[in-house]
């Protein structure tokens, strides 16, 4: 390193390379960007000594502060459950319909349902509850299965035909599959269906009498539906699975769809079943 | 003082030079992984994927799922609040490769198991904004048509026993036969049920005389984050 040509221009030294008669220089690297770089395998060594690091072949360095991100989760949670600890007490002790007569309670579990219903519901029954084919209405007055505070509880809490043991579970019959009726009933059925649906029910029509002698055990005198049988009402327009015209009640008879709903209570746990059964309730049908 | 000058002027030992310190980088990061006892949870449910799931998982991979769903439930308070317990190394150990994935445009999928209905997931599938109105999800109506590689699917989990999955003989003896008795259900079903515990079985799609990618599809959907019962897992087996 002794004979190191300077450039006469910038004054640095050169590396002594020449291609083609260009020369390299070798100019140091700036100040700001050594200390920073030195000052980074410093803290490197920091983070070494405090955190998880170097690992060997049957365990690792923990680190001074023995850092480990799901201890880290715990302590959030556990913080987060002593928050919610006077609420949920209340929630855990409490039936669905004390907990709706609370001012303080009813609040936490409408805004606690809410944010349950939207992330959980909702892709189903939609954003507010309105449903769509195949999936329940939840704000009219029309309810499969109850709408009482307690039977919606229940529903959420268990599921229907989810595969729970408690859950609501019924099945019609496949009329035209299994063949318990002929394609010309069920036309002659529909038919009757499809007035009674519209406030038209004509005793006299001849899909009357196949109603009486197949349909009314579930659904119904008259169709008023059966909430034991899960039957739905079949006296008013609201349809959840077809579209309600007489080729779809003609399918539904002859090869009936079934909604599943998934059982809640052990992916939510029971206090937010009750904060959704409260907000499910108050979104236009609840039942007194 | 240490000279480049060697390294510099010497293509060979500049190679050796490289593939040493690369390999030294490589072999600390990756070993351990192998030997420390405590990188799989030794928690218990996991098992390889049935035949159906097996296709299902492909046809995921083949959709580039992967692209704007998560399987990765991160362990922290937000997460574990909105899709459940966090997820454990083990829940993805029989993946060949991992679809944890790096980015959520739509929702994480590590616990979507049992979380909705299969009519939801079909009609979902075939056009998702039919049932969530601002959903930007691509449709995938074309998982209509009937699933193709049911003969492959017995190469597919010898391959995946090469690497390292448990596939029994029986296993894949049967391959074929569970891959069909699955989206079938019926008696069959219950070897299906014996050799692959909390296996959904049925038809899926509401298509019953026909194994369509949608019931594989929604068979594997439906597994996801299921067969580790999580809240039988003990804190202090993955506290670390």
């Amino acid at each position: 390193m002794a004979n190191v040509e300077k450039d006469l221009i910038s004054g640095q030294n050169t590396t002594g390379h020449e291609w083609d008669g260009i020369k390299e220089l070798d100019t140091p690297l700036p100040k700001w960007w050594v200390y920073i770089f030195w000052a980074s395998i410093l803290w490197s060594i920091g983070y070494f000594v405090l955190y998880p690091s170097i690992p060997f072949l049957k365990s690792y360095t923990k680190g001074y502060f023995n850092y480990s991100s799901r201890d880290e989760l715990a302590k959030d949670l556990a913080v987060q459950a002593q928050q919610r600890g006077k609420w949920l007490a209340d929630f855990q002790g409490k039936e669905v319909g004390e907990i709706a007569k609370d001012q303080g309670l009813l609040r936490y579990a409408m805004a606690g349902g809410k944010a349950a219903f939207n992330e959980n519901c909702a892709p189903c029954h939609g954003v507010g509850g309105g449903g769509s084919l195949g999936f329940a209405n939840l704000t009219d007055d029309e309810w499969i299965w109850g709408g009482k505070l307690e039977d919606i509880q229940q529903t959420i809490a268990y599921g229907i035909r989810s595969g729970h043991e408690k859950a609501r579970f019924a099945e019609m019959t496949k009329f035209g599959v299994e063949g318990v009726l002929k394609p010309a009933e069920i036309d002659q059925v529909a038919d009757y269906v499809l007035g009674l649906s519209s406030g038209k029910g004509d005793a006299n029509a001849p899909g009357a009498q196949i109603f009486t002698d197949n349909c009314v055990a579930c659904h119904g005198e008259g169709g008023v539906g059966m909430r034991e049988t899960g039957a739905p009402a079949l006296n008013n327009a609201i349809f959840t699975h077809i579209k309600g015209d007489k080729t779809s009640i003609a399918l539904q008879v002859s090869n009936p769809q079934h909604g599943v709903m998934p059982a809640w209570a052990d992916r939510l746990g029971a206090e937010t079943v009750k904060m959704l059964a409260i907000y499910v309730h108050s979104l236009g049908g609840g039942e007194k | 003082m240490f000279s480049h000058k060697i390294f510099e002027t010497n293509t060979l030992v500049l190679i050796v030079g490289i593939v040493v310190s690369v390999a030294i980088g490589g072999l600390v990061e990756i070993i351990p992984l192998f030997t420390i006892e405590n990188t799989i949870e030794k928690v218990e449910g996991m098992r390889p994927y049935s035949p159906l799931e097996l296709a299902g998982r492909g046809i995921y991979v083949r959709e580039g799922c992967y692209n704007c769903h998560s399987q990765m439930i991160r362990p922290f308070r937000d997460e574990v609040e909105r899709y459940g317990h966090y997820s454990l190394a083990a829940e993805s150990q029989y993946d060949h490769p991992f679809q944890w994935a790096s980015k959520r445009t739509g929702p994480d999928l590590a616990r979507v198991g049992g979380k909705y209905s299969n009519d939801w997931h079909v009609k979902h599938m075939i056009n998702p904004r039919n049932v969530v109105s601002k959903s930007i999800m691509p449709t995938y109506a074309h998982m209509t048509r009937p699933l193709a590689v049911a003969s492959t699917i017995a190469g597919e989990m010898k391959t995946l026993k090469v690497v390292g999955v448990p596939y029994t003989d029986e296993q894949i003896a049967n391959a074929v036969a569970d891959l069909e008795a699955q989206a079938k259900g019926g008696d069959a079903a219950k070897a299906v049920e014996a050799r692959y515990p909390k296996a959904k079985i049925g038809d899926f799609d509401g298509k019953p005389d026909e194994i369509t990618e949608m019931d594989a599809m929604v068979a594997y959907l439906q597994m996801l984050g299921t067969l580790v019962d999580i809240k039988s897992v003990k804190p202090e087996l993955v506290n670390r």
